[in-house]
């Protein structure tokens, strides 16, 4: 496989999914006794095996499981989870599970994809907020929130006024160089801003498909992600975030509207790169920072453990990885929650060094077992 | 004129969070500049703001709104300076309410900033040893008598008194013997009477009363000893000066570099030791004579980079619109943490008041910055001047007058009025050129593109 114009796509589902409830243990006893109103019943699932089932909401990840397009990680963490999400997510960020890290797992592997820092868009986060996976200081990544206003002076629609708007910008900005150091890095900031900017002018009015996302945020993000990707601006790693996983309370309404909305969002952003023959090269990479509590509490489920990630692709080998976590209650980590069964850095190695051609050792901080989800 | 206009605005910029175009001219009319600096480290001088009225548009839990009270405040106060402690304070004890999810002891810990900012640093360090949240915080409710447990006592030492270097590990594992028993009790139980501040609380059963031996010195020290002794260190007094002089006139690296990184000026440091020692680390005294040193005087301009909320806050009180208590202003902080699947222009730009990353706090200066955050904080000042019905917008096009006059004169006058802004001449040139051509656009282009030009600037970054 040629990896160097494969692409990686990471989705970070915020708060902490429920696992056992997207992929459901829809035969096992200890299921059924630990969850008592949080809980999926046979007529909500689809099988997918004797034992596990997936969640009906999400019955388009059914489809690309049964064309074989999706493998399912059962029971990923790390060792002594503490269940704090902001910890939680430091550590699936930073790969530093025992001490607090600064340097992002991705923009590590950017620095490696592009040394000089030649292309603002090798990595491109859509979203608000820099996630920490993508932040290594002197990597530039561009972080977009609304890619129709990205960039600056955007409020202006009068051409003739913005053109003289972003001249002056340009002229303030190039003229910071040599006028002390960080004066400089923010002036070099900013024009990456606009250049980033300028080559994704055109990627509106370039994108066109056959395919209706759904009006909701992680759809719209991944279609975002597609139009950027479509227009080929060198883009290697993209990511983006769906929020609202932390369903403490009301998890019956609130869970399912969030992976009926993600594996429909999944599905159409695939069908998008298909459509546009861009399938065989892109890899959907999808992660939360812990599954929650084995029993639910009357509304919800607590922080938990053990949970699980997705990997999505033409060239994904689909089927089960890893193990389901033990439900049996004599085996539950901290007596209340699933054991991880594989480690985070398992997966994170596997696509470094297998999707993106990347040496991981120092990205992942050390040797984790490589799986093989990949079909070529 | 009493004082120099822009010397007082780069000193309200730093001690607060800048002056609007008319508190200029009342300063600077009324006032010398040493009067000024008088007033701010004794804002008892001043009214405090109603804070029956805050909470009342206010309330809730989540850690926004509480974000909300404090910009408020920030936006609002007549004693700039006990907000800038605070958030000084905040930055360098930095606790999260991503830990405790408890909202009301995460705010009572900044109103306690508030409260004894500008008193010693013994008193600040025996008000955070005591304070819930960050007992909480820093594990010290599990340390025991039998058991210690030595996160506080570490980082009491390592960031919040003396640095790294200055003390062994038996220090830490003593310093932490004297603080077991102090913990914290929760009145109400969280189910269903929902979050309330929890209290301090010593429980003499689990403190430790034997000896201990602390940076040399041997007794039965209990925490308010080892604090007696911490604050008595020359490297306590060098490592505070460093933390003020990095916080109020110029960007130092990040902190866990000062080990071994010297300070950019080793006088201002000798300077601010010299009155740290002579005043028993009076904060009040020592704010004081930084404010009327030379080298605060000097440090106008582009020595430090504004943080989001420096940024935020500097651009509300220009605004004006949320003078009055107004529902709305924790939006600015809302993160996707609350449940929320949107994040507040604080959050984008890299600060989450209350919620910093780790214990060790922000990285500041020139770390504020990358491509998002920078495109946000432009983002985030065009859309604040765009509006002409904000009530401080409209002063401030009023005050500017039309375009027809002479480009540079709009630019002195722009840069005047929105608080007497400093930028290099290069950056002065362009905005003369841009007035120039807004001129010849004709109808669609108004002083206020000017407004939010000088906002955007690279300058504009700095405080």
């Amino acid at each position: 496989m040629n990896t160097s114009d494969k692409t990686l796509v990471v989705v970070q589902l915020t708060g902490g999914n429920d696992f056992m409830n997207t992929i459901v243990p829809y035969t096992n006893q200890h299921y059924f006794d630990a969850r008592k109103k949080i809980v999926m019943d046979q007529s909500e699932v689809i099988p997918i095996n004797d034992t596990l089932a997936i969640n009906k909401n999400a019955s388009s990840f059914k489809d690309i499981f049964d064309a074989g397009n999706m493998a399912i990680i059962q029971g990923i963490g790390y060792p002594n989870s503490n269940r704090s999400h902001f910890r939680g997510m430091d550590i699936w960020h930073t790969c530093e599970p025992d001490k607090v890290g600064n340097d992002g797992w991705l923009g590590l592997a950017l620095r490696e994809l592009d040394p000089s820092a030649e292309n603002v868009l090798t990595g491109v986060n859509i979203g608000q907020g820099l996630p920490r996976a993508m932040a290594v200081s002197g990597v530039p990544v561009t972080s977009i929130s609304d890619l129709e206003t990205y960039g600056v002076m955007n409020s202006i629609e009068r051409q003739k006024l913005k053109e003289k708007s972003i001249q002056a910008f340009k002229d303030i900005y190039g003229q910071a160089i040599g006028s002390g150091k960080v004066s400089e890095y923010i002036g070099k900031t900013g024009l990456d801003v606009l250049k980033g900017a300028d080559m994704l002018n055109e990627v509106a009015a370039n994108y066109q498909s056959n395919v209706e996302y759904a009006e909701n945020q992680i759809s719209n993000n991944l279609k975002d992600i597609a139009r950027i990707h479509t227009s080929d601006l060198g883009t290697r790693i993209f990511y983006t975030s769906q929020g609202g996983y932390d369903t403490h309370a009301n998890e019956l309404p609130t869970h399912p509207k969030l992976i009926r909305e993600l594996s429909d969002g999944i599905s159409d952003f695939m069908d998008d790169l298909e459509e546009h023959n861009l399938s065989e090269n892109v890899l959907i990479l999808v992660f939360t920072e812990f599954g929650r509590r084995m029993k639910d509490n009357g509304s919800g489920t607590d922080h938990g453990s053990g949970g699980g990630a997705f990997l999505f692709g033409k060239n994904v080998k689909g089927g089960l990885y890893s193990d389901y976590p033990s439900l049996n209650p004599k085996d539950w980590e901290h007596g209340e929650d699933l054991k991880h069964t594989i480690d985070f850095r398992s997966v994170y190695s596997t696509v470094l060094e297998k999707w993106m051609g990347i040496e991981s050792r120092s990205i992942v901080k050390g040797d984790f077992e490589q799986l093989s989800p990949f079909v070529v | 004129m009493k004082s120099d206009r822009q010397l007082v605005a780069h000193l309200m910029r730093r001690a607060g969070f800048g002056s609007t175009s008319e508190e200029l001219d009342e300063l600077t009319h009324s006032k010398t500049y040493e009067e000024i600096v008088d007033d701010l480290v004794n804002p008892e001088r001043f009214d405090q703001i109603d804070s029956s009225f805050v909470e009342r548009y206010y309330g809730g839990e989540p850690v926004a709104v509480h974000v909300g009270k404090w910009l408020f405040r920030m936006t609002n106060t007549l004693r700039p300076l006990e907000e800038k402690m605070s958030l000084f304070l905040h930055q360098i004890f930095p606790v999260a309410w991503g830990k405790s999810e408890h909202g009301p002891s995460i705010y009572r810990q900044i109103e306690m900033f508030r409260d004894v900012g500008l008193t010693s640093f013994k008193t600040i360090l025996l008000h955070l040893s005591k304070d819930p949240a960050m007992i909480f915080w820093l594990d010290n409710n599990e340390n025991h008598k039998n058991e210690i447990n030595e996160n506080y006592g570490r980082e009491l030492l390592e960031l919040f008194s003396m640095g790294v270097g200055n003390y062994s590990e038996s220090d830490i594992k003593n310093a932490s013997r004297a603080f077991t028993g102090w913990t914290f009790d929760q009145p109400l139980s969280l189910y269903p009477y929902g979050h309330h501040e929890a209290e301090f609380k010593f429980i003499a059963e689990d403190h430790d009363f034997g000896t201990k031996e602390f940076l040399g010195q041997s007794g039965n020290f209990d925490g308010e000893d080892i604090i007696d002794i911490i604050v008595s260190q020359n490297a306590t007094a060098r490592f505070v000066s460093r933390h003020l002089y990095n916080f109020f006139v110029e960007d130092e690296v990040q902190v866990p570099s000062w080990e071994t990184v010297p300070p950019k000026d080793e006088d201002a440091i000798r300077f601010l030791i010299g009155a740290f020692e002579a005043s028993n680390g009076n904060m009040r005294f020592i704010l004081k004579e930084l404010f009327n040193s030379d080298f605060f005087k000097n440090s106008i301009g582009f020595s430090k980079v504004k943080s989001p909320t420096e940024l935020i806050v500097g651009v509300l009180r220009q605004t004006g619109e949320y003078s009055d208590p107004t529902h709305g202003i924790h939006q600015f902080a809302v993160t996707t943490l609350n449940g929320s699947p949107y994040e507040g222009p604080m959050a984008i730009m890299g600060q989450r008041l209350m919620n910093p990353p780790t214990v060790e706090g922000w990285h500041t200066g020139f770390e504020w910055i990358d491509s998002g955050t920078l495109s946000e904080r432009i983002g985030f000042v065009e859309k604040q001047f765009s509006d002409p019905d904000k009530p401080g917008v409209a002063d401030i096009i009023d005050r500017l007058g039309s375009l027809d006059d002479e480009p540079k004169l709009i630019v002195d006058r722009c840069l005047d009025v929105l608080g007497s802004i400093i930028v290099r001449d290069e950056t002065y040139d362009s905005l003369i050129r841009y007035a120039e051509n807004l001129k010849g656009i004709g109808d669609d282009a108004g002083v206020h593109h000017l407004v939010q030009m000088v906002t955007s600037t690279v300058d504009y970054q700095f405080e």
